[in-house]
C-alpha cells in the first residue's frame, strides 16, 4: 500500500481531527450567540480564542513525539513549581487559582493537564511493560503530587481532571486490574476520611447533588434550573434563540459551564445527539491515532489525552444533566473561555504530531 | 506467580494497549449511553413536567386593581372621586449619588428625617430595577418644584396614580365615610383574590357598606420575567372590571342648607322623604374631613381628632342617642287612642301637677300654673305634660312600648350605613334584664313624655316622623339611590325599603295626631308657632327639649357645673307639607336650650330651602295661606311668649340649678322631670 502524504498530512495537520475541531467551534459559537444574549462581541473575542487555540494546536503539532517526551518533563517541573508559586502569592475569586504576571493571567494547573500524561508517557514508554510495581509506584507519584497541590488550592474539579489524565496513561501502560481492584477498595475506605477534609462548599456540592430541592435557592438552583432547561427542551428543542429558560437568565453560568442547559433547550434531544455523535467522532479519531501509533510514548500520550477529552465531555454533560455533582468543567470546545480552548486544541496538536511524524520505514 | 522478565516485548505491549483501549471505547460507550438515557428521561420522559416548570418559571400572573365607583348625590354632585395622585418614586439603579440626592431633595420636598429612614429601609428590600416610593401625594407646588429640577435627578419619577377624594370634605363624611388602607381584619372579610392589586377599602359610612358594589372585579396581566423579576413582556390582559357608581339619595344642596342651619351647634339633622324612606340631608356636626383618613391619618391629628370634647368623629345622627322627650307625645296621643283609651276630645284637666294615686309626689308639668283642660289636639300643641303623665298611666307602660315600638323606637331602623345604634325603649322586661329592678309606676309616666330611660336616634325620630306623616308608611331610611354600571351605563335601582303598614283600628286617629302636630306651628298658641309663620308650605311639627341625660359628657357637665352644658338638647320632629308629606325632619340640637327655640326655625329653614329655594316654581300646596292668618294676629300672645322661655326649660326638671328663671317663664315644649336619680323630689317608688 503505497502512502502519498497531502499537504495537509506534510504540514503535519490531521484533516479529520481539524474537521471535527472546525465543526465542533462553529457549533460552540451559534450557542454561544444565543448564550450569550446575540453579543456578536463575545462571539468575535471567542472566535479570537479559538484562531489562538488552533495556532497552538498546528504549532505543537510541527514538534516530533520524541521531542514532546524530552521536554515533557521540564514543563511538569515548571508547572510544579508554579502550582507551589500559586498556593503562596496566588489571585483569585474564592480560591487561589491564578498567577498574574501583569500582561498574562493564567493558571498554571492547566499546564498540568498536558504536562502530567506526557512526563507520565514520557516515563512509562521507557519501561517494560505492563510496568512493575516500582515502576507504578513512581508513576502515582508523579501524577498524585501535582493533583494535591491543585486540590489544596482549592479546585477539586481540575485535581480530578489532572489526576485522571495521568492515571489513564497508566491504565494504558497496562498495570494489573488486580491492582486497580486494591486502588478503588482503598479509595473507598479512605472515602469517610476525605469527606472530612472536605471544604465545606464542596460537601454542600455532593449533598446538593443527592437532593437538589435541599437547597434551591443557593446551589440546588443552578441544578434545579439547569434540569428545567434540559427537559423542557423536549425532543425538538425550544429552537435556537428561543430558550426562555437561557433568556430570561435562569440558566447560572449559561455562557460557560452551563452552556450544554442551553444547547439541550434549543435542540432538544435530537440536537444532543448530533452533539455526542460530532464528540465521538473526533474521540474515535483520537482513539484511531493513538492505535496506529509507532510508539508506546505515541500510544499512551493520545489515547490519555483522548480519554481525558472524554472525561470532560462526561463530567460536564453529567453536571448540567444532574447526574453529577456540580464541578465547574466546561464542555470542550462549546463553552465561553480561552484557556481550555487552547488547552484542548494544544492536545490536539499533540496528537496530530504523533499521528504525522510516523516513519514508513517498508510497505507492508 | 512468576515475575517476568524486565525485557520489552513490543507485540505483547501491543496486545495489551490494543485490550486496554478497546475496553477503554466499551467504557466510554456506556458512559455515553446513560448520559443519552438521562437526556432521555428528562427530556422526553419528564418533559411535560419540566415544561411547566419552564412557564411557572417566566411567566407571572400581575393583579390589575379596577377603578373605585364615584359617588354622587341625587342631584348629581360629585362625593367622591377617584384624583390622580402623584408620588416621587425611586429605581436605584438609576441611580448615581443616592445620598447626594436625597440630601438635595430634603430641602426641596420637606422630607422629614424619618421619610428617608423608612425609604432607605425599604431600598433594602426592593429590587435595583424596581421603583420605590420616596414620598407620596405630593402637592402641586411641590410637583412643580421637582419638575423644574428633574434633570438634576435621574432615576427619580412621579409616579401618577388615583387616590379617593372626597371634594365636600366634612360635609358628608358621616354619610359616605372613607376609605383606609387594607388591614389585617379587613382580609378576614374579604375575596383576597378579587383584591390582589387593592390597596384601599371602604371603612366606614356607604364606602363601607356599598364596598362590594364601589369596588369592581380585580384584572390580570400574564407577564414574561426573567431570573431576577425584572418584567419583559405582556403576555395576555384581563382587563379589570370597573366599581359601579353610586347615587345617593342625599340632596347636596340641602345638606349644605342643614350644616349651615346647624351653624355652632353640635347636633344632628336627617330628612328623609316619608314616602319612599330616602334620605335627602343627614348632618352630624361637626365632622372631620373624610381625606385625612385616605392615606393614614397621622396619630397626632386621630388623637386630636378622638380626644376632641366636641366629638367630631361621633356620629350622632346614627349613633346619637338623645331622650325623645316631647317628640313622643304624638306617638303615644296615637297609642291612647289606639288602645281606646282616650278619644279625640275628651279632655283632661291639666293643674300644672300630676300625683300617681296614693302617692304624695308631684310630677310636675312644664307650665307651673298649668294648663287647664286639654283636649288631644291642644296637649301636643301645648305639649301638655299631665295630659301625657294621666295617659300613660291610664296605658300602663306595656301597652306604650307596644305601640312606641312600631313607629321604631328602640330598634335600628336598618338604614344601609354601618354603625346605627338602636335607641333603647324600656319596658318591665327590659328594666328586669338589663338593671335588675322592677318597673316602678312613675317611670311609667315620665316615659310618656319621652323622658327617663328612653333613647332614639335622630335617624330614628326621623323615620318614626315620616310614619305618622304618612299614615303609617314605614320606609326604611337609605341612602342607595342608584347604581350605574360605569362601563354599559345600565342602572339598577334597590328594592324597595318597605316594612309592614303601621295600622290603626280607625285612620281618623292618624288626623287627630296630625292635627295636633298642625296645631304646634300652625295654631297660635303652638309651641312652634313662630317658626311657622310665612312658611312656603303648611308644616306640622312637635317640639322637644331633652335633659341632658346618657351623652358623653352628660354626667361630667352636672359636676362640673358648666352652663352651656347643661343646657337642655332642642329637638324637633317635623314633615312638610301636611296634606300631602314630602320631607320629614328631625333636628337634635346638643345643648340647644329649647325646641321651640332653637331647634323648630332649623327645621324652619330647610323647608324653606326645599319647597322655596331649590323647588321654585314647583307646587306649593294649598294650605300654605293658612299661617299668615294667626302670623299676625300672633303678635304679643303666649305663642311669642315661648321663644322667650328661651333656658327656661331645664329649671322645671326639678335640679336647682337655675330657679331663678324657673317660676314664671314658661319652657315651649314640656321638658319634664325625667330619670329620677336626678330628681330629688321622686325618691321612692313603689
Amino acid at each position: 500500500m503505497i502512502r502519498t502524504p497531502s499537504l495537509l498530512y506534510r504540514l503535519h495537520i490531521d484533516a479529520p481531527l481539524l474537521g471535527g475541531v472546525l465543526v465542533m467551534a462553529a457549533l460552540g459559537l451559534v450557542v454561544l450567540y444565543s448564550a450569550a444574549d446575540q453579543s456578536i462581541d463575545v462571539v468575535i473575542k471567542q472566535a479570537m480564542r479559538i484562531a489562538l487555540g488552533l495556532t497552538c494546536m498546528i504549532a505543537i503539532a510541527q514538534v516530533p513525539p520524541r521531542r514532546l517526551a524530552r521536554w515533557a518533563p521540564v514543563l511538569y517541573v515548571i508547572g510544579t513549581l508554579l502550582l507551589v508559586l500559586v498556593l503562596a502569592i496566588g489571585q483569585g475569586r474564592g480560591a487561589t487559582r491564578w498567577l498574574d504576571f501583569g500582561v498574562i493571567r493564567f493558571q498554571p494547573s492547566e499546564i498540568m493537564k498536558l504536562a502530567v500524561p506526557l512526563t507520565v508517557a514520557g516515563f512509562m514508554a521507557e519501561k517494560v511493560l505492563p510496568p512493575q510495581m516500582r515502576t507504578t509506584i513512581a508513576a502515582l507519584v508523579m501524577v498524585l503530587l501535582p493533583a494535591g497541590l491543585i486540590i489544596d488550592q482549592p479546585d477539586l474539579g481540575t485535581a480530578i481532571l489532572v489526576a485522571t489524565s495521568g492515571l489513564f496513561v497508566l491504565f494504558f501502560g497496562g498495570i494489573s486490574w488486580s491492582f486497580m481492584r486494591n486502588c478503588l477498595l482503598l479509595g473507598i475506605a479512605a472515602a469517610p476520611f476525605g469527606w472530612f477534609s472536605m471544604h465545606e462548599y464542596q460537601r454542600q456540592r455532593v449533598m446538593t447533588l443527592i437532593d437538589p430541592s435541599q437547597d434551591p435557592l443557593g446551589t440546588g438552583y443552578h441544578i434545579i434550573q439547569a434540569s428545567i432547561a434540559v427537559g423542557s427542551g423536549g425532543v425538538y428543542g425550544k429552537g435556537w434563540l428561543n430558550g426562555t429558560q437561557s433568556h430570561l437568565e435562569f440558566i447560572p453560568e449559561r455562557a460557560t459551564d452551563f452552556i450544554f442547559a442551553v444547547y439541550c433547550e434549543e435542540f432538544g434531544l435530537i440536537g444532543v445527539v448530533i452533539l455526542l455523535l460530532a464528540y465521538t467522532l473526533i474521540l474515535a479519531r483520537g482513539m484511531r491515532i493513538a492505535m496506529e501509533a509507532q510508539e508506546m510514548f505515541g500510544r499512551l500520550t493520545a489515547a490519555s489525552l483522548t480519554m481525558t477529552l472524554f472525561i470532560y465531555i462526561f463530567v460536564n454533560m453529567g453536571m448540567v444533566s444532574g447526574a453529577l455533582p456540580v464541578v465547574g468543567v466546561p464542555l470542550p470546545m462549546v463553552s465561553y473561555g480561552g484557556t481550555s480552548f487552547v488547552t484542548i486544541l494544544t492536545s490536539f496538536g499533540i496528537l496530530m504530531s504523533i499521528h504525522t511524524h510516523r516513519k514508513f520505514i517498508s510497505e507492508t | 506467580m512468576k515475575r517476568l522478565p524486565a525485557l520489552k516485548d513490543a507485540s505483547r505491549e501491543r496486545r495489551l494497549f490494543t485490550h486496554r483501549v478497546l475496553f477503554a471505547a466499551l467504557t466510554m460507550g456506556v458512559l455515553v449511553s446513560l448520559i443519552v438515557a438521562r437526556l432521555f428521561f428528562l427530556q422526553v420522559i419528564n418533559h411535560d413536567h419540566f415544561t411547566t416548570l419552564s412557564h411557572d418559571n417566566r411567566l407571572k400572573i400581575l393583579p390589575l386593581p379596577p377603578p373605585r365607583g364615584l359617588i354622587y348625590s341625587r342631584d348629581g354632585s360629585l362625593l367622591a372621586e377617584n384624583r390622580p395622585s402623584f408620588s416621587l418614586t425611586v429605581v436605584p439603579e438609576n441611580v448615581t449619588n443616592m445620598d447626594g440626592a436625597l440630601h438635595e431633595l430634603r430641602s426641596m420636598l420637606n422630607l422629614a428625617d424619618d421619610d428617608i429612614e423608612q425609604f432607605k429601609k425599604q431600598l433594602k428590600f426592593a429590587r435595583r430595577f424596581e421603583s420605590v416610593t420616596l414620598k407620596g401625594d405630593l402637592t402641586p407646588e411641590e410637583l412643580a418644584t421637582f419638575s423644574v429640577n428633574r434633570f438634576r435627578f435621574p432615576g427619580f419619577n412621579i409616579e401618577a396614580g388615583l387616590a379617593r377624594h372626597y371634594p365636600h370634605g366634612e360635609a358628608f363624611a358621616h354619610v359616605i365615610g372613607y376609605v383606609g388602607r387594607i388591614s389585617e381584619s379587613d382580609l378576614a372579610n374579604i375575596e383576597q383574590s378579587n383584591y390582589a392589586a387593592t390597596t384601599h377599602i371602604g371603612k366606614m359610612g356607604v364606602e363601607k357598606s356599598r364596598e362590594q358594589v364601589l369596588h369592581g372585579r380585580v384584572g390580570y396581566q400574564k407577564v414574561e420575567v426573567n431570573a431576577q423579576g425584572r418584567i419583559l413582556r405582556v403576555v395576555e390582559r384581563t382587563p379589570p372590571v370597573p366599581g359601579s357608581d353610586i347615587y345617593l339619595t342625599l340632596d347636596a344642596g340641602l345638606q349644605d342648607e342643614a350644616i349651615a342651619a346647624l351653624d355652632n351647634y353640635r347636633g344632628a339633622i336627617v330628612v328623609l322623604d316619608p314616602n319612599t324612606g330616602a334620605i335627602l340631608a343627614f348632618v352630624s356636626k361637626p365632622a372631620y374631613d373624610p381625606n385625612a383618613f385616605v392615606n393614614g391619618i397621622s396619630r397626632s391629628m386621630y388623637q386630636s381628632l378622638s380626644t376632641s370634647p366636641n366629638r367630631p368623629l361621633f356620629n350622632r345622627a346614627l349613633q346619637g342617642q338623645y331622650p325623645p322627650g316631647s317628640t313622643v307625645k304624638p306617638l303615644v296621643a296615637l297609642a291612647g287612642l289606639q288602645y281606646g283609651v282616650r278619644t279625640a276630645d275628651q279632655a283632661t284637666w291639666c293643674p300644672g301637677w300630676y300625683t300617681l294615686p296614693n302617692e304624695p309626689h308631684q310630677y310636675r308639668d312644664w307650665l307651673r300654673t298649668g294648663h287647664g283642660n286639654m283636649n288631644l289636639k291642644f296637649s301636643i300643641a301645648h305639649s301638655c305634660d299631665v295630659y301625657y303623665y294621666t295617659l300613660a298611666h291610664d296605658l300602663g307602660i306595656r301597652r306604650l312600648h307596644e305601640m312606641l315600638a312600631k313607629f321604631g323606637l328602640g330598634a335600628i331602623t336598618g338604614v344601609d350605613i354601618p354603625g346605627e345604634a338602636g335607641g333603647l325603649l324600656p319596658s318591665p322586661d327590659w328594666k328586669k334584664r338589663a338593671r335588675k329592678q322592677p318597673w316602678y309606676p312613675g317611670e311609667t309616666l315620665i316615659a310618656g313624655i319621652g323622658q327617663g330611660y328612653m333613647l332614639a336616634t335622630p335617624l330614628q325620630l326621623a323615620y318614626a316622623t315620616a310614619i305618622v306623616a304618612t299614615r303609617g308608611e314605614a320606609m326604611i331610611p337609605h341612602f342607595l339611590g342608584e347604581i350605574e354600571h360605569p362601563v354599559t351605563d345600565e342602572t339598577q335601582s334597590p328594592d324597595v325599603y318597605r316594612r309592614p303598614h303601621v295600622d290603626l283600628a280607625n285612620t281618623k286617629y292618624w288626623d287627630a295626631a296630625i292635627d295636633g302636630m298642625d296645631e304646634v306651628v300652625n295654631g297660635a298658641t303652638g309651641t312652634a308657632h313662630k317658626s311657622g309663620i310665612g312658611a312656603p308650605v303648611r308644616f306640622a311639627g312637635k317640639t322637644g327639649t331633652a335633659q341632658v341625660y346618657g351623652i358623653a359628657q352628660g354626667e361630667k357637665a352636672k359636676t362640673t357645673g358648666v352652663p352651656e352644658h347643661l343646657q337642655d338638647h332642642a329637638l324637633f320632629i317635623s314633615f312638610a307639607p301636611v296634606d300631602a308629606p314630602q320631607i320629614a325632619i328631625a333636628v337634635v340640637v346638643e345643648h340647644g336650650g329649647g325646641g321651640s327655640r332653637t331647634a323648630a326655625p332649623i327645621a324652619r329653614r330647610l323647608i324653606d330651602y326645599y319647597f322655596k329655594d331649590a323647588h321654585a316654581g314647583q307646587d306649593a300646596p294649598a294650605g300654605t295661606d293658612a299661617n299668615a292668618a294667626p302670623s299676625t294676629a300672633g303678635i304679643g300672645n303666649e305663642g311669642h311668649a315661648h321663644d322667650a322661655a328661651t333656658d327656661a326649660a331645664h329649671g322645671d326638671h326639678g335640679t336647682a340649678a337655675a330657679p331663678a328663671t324657673t317660676p314664671d317663664t314658661p319652657a315651649a315644649d314640656g321638658a319634664a322631670p325625667s330619670a329620677p336619680a336626678a330628681v330629688p323630689l321622686e325618691p321612692d317608688y313603689d
